[in-house]
């Protein structure tokens, strides 16, 4: 028998639907007999809803003004020369 | 995410990597709010989140060529975005270290301590002002731990193993953070967004 704390553990796999059947299935009955468990996790899933709707603001137009001017710059200087090594940790490539 | 206008990325990014610098700076147009919000919600500063802002499209253009294509151009703007962010907050926080590779308890202090259902449509009771507000200071009440993988995966949303390689953690690591960030974030936004009646709270 699953206890809420068992729910609340798998809670966040539950609302990604990153679970195999059989625990998902438990789950759903056990957020159907407990209603404390259904409000969490209906106020999780709204929370999680409320900041992917969240678009983001514009930037200060002086700011894009700055990072347009300073772009302009490292164009105009050319791509061929005077690249920075990065150092080992930055993600110089995309992960293959 | 959402468009409002023909956005091809795949496109702009090949034309940027062959030498068009228009191409480049359209992508930079088209992102630039995102990775600012990114960068300030990870430093909770503006002026480090402009620098970061600058640093990550000018390690993105001068590495444009090491970039594959074998994920999404943003997701690689995000990571080194991400890593430019946590290089400001270290430095900022000097004194207390920001570590990412903390080890943690599992699952036991998950704390839920407020149940209460909410408004059908909470976005409707505040404007968008308040309602951003609001939002934004929840999340930067967070440790930056849990701030930071509930920001790549429900904001930006990265999958599991791609905020676990962008933060050099592991998968199991970046679900028990983000579960825990969800039910603290929930803990306090029921406090705005719980439906009137019984509640003490809901104007505080």
């Amino acid at each position: 028998m699953l206890t809420c704390k068992d729910f609340l553990r798998e809670l966040s796999e539950f609302l990604d639907e990153s679970l195999d059947p059989a625990t998902k299935q438990e789950l759903e009955q056990h957020v159907n007999d407990c209603p404390n468990c259904w409000v969490v996790m209906d106020t999780t899933k709204q929370t999680i809803n409320v900041y992917k709707g969240m678009e983001p603001q514009e930037i200060p137009q002086d700011m894009h003004t700055k990072l347009m001017d300073a772009l302009k710059k490292r164009i105009a200087s050319g791509k061929c020369c005077d690249k920075p090594h990065p150092p080992a940790t930055e993600p110089t490539a995309e992960n293959s | 995410m959402a468009e409002s206008l023909p956005f091809d990325e795949t496109a702009l990014v090949a034309r940027a990597k062959a030498g068009d610098d228009l191409a480049f700076t359209e992508l930079v147009a088209h992102y630039d709010r995102r990775i600012f919000r990114l960068a300030k919600h990870i430093t909770q500063s503006d002026e480090d989140a402009e620098d970061v802002l600058q640093e990550s499209f000018m390690k993105a253009y001068n590495n444009l060529e090491n970039f594959q294509g074998n994920s999404k151009f943003y997701t690689w703007l995000v990571r080194i975005a991400v890593n430019e962010s946590l290089m400001k907050l270290r430095k900022r926080k000097a004194d207390r270290s920001v570590s990412l590779d903390e080890q943690l308890d599992t699952g036991e202090d998950t704390i839920v301590r407020e149940i209460a259902v909410w408004e059908e449509t909470p976005e409707q009771k505040y404007s968008q002002e308040e309602m951003r507000g609001i939002l934004e200071q929840a999340i930067g009440s967070l440790e930056p731990i849990y701030r930071i993988v509930f920001q790549l995966r429900d904001v930006e949303e990265l999958s599991t193993e791609e905020t676990a390689e962008a933060l050099g953690i592991s998968v199991p690591a970046v679900k028990s953070r983000l579960l825990r960030a969800r039910l603290q974030l929930r803990e306090k936004l029921t406090r705005f967004f719980q439906r009137k009646g019984d509640d003490v709270f809901a104007y505080l």
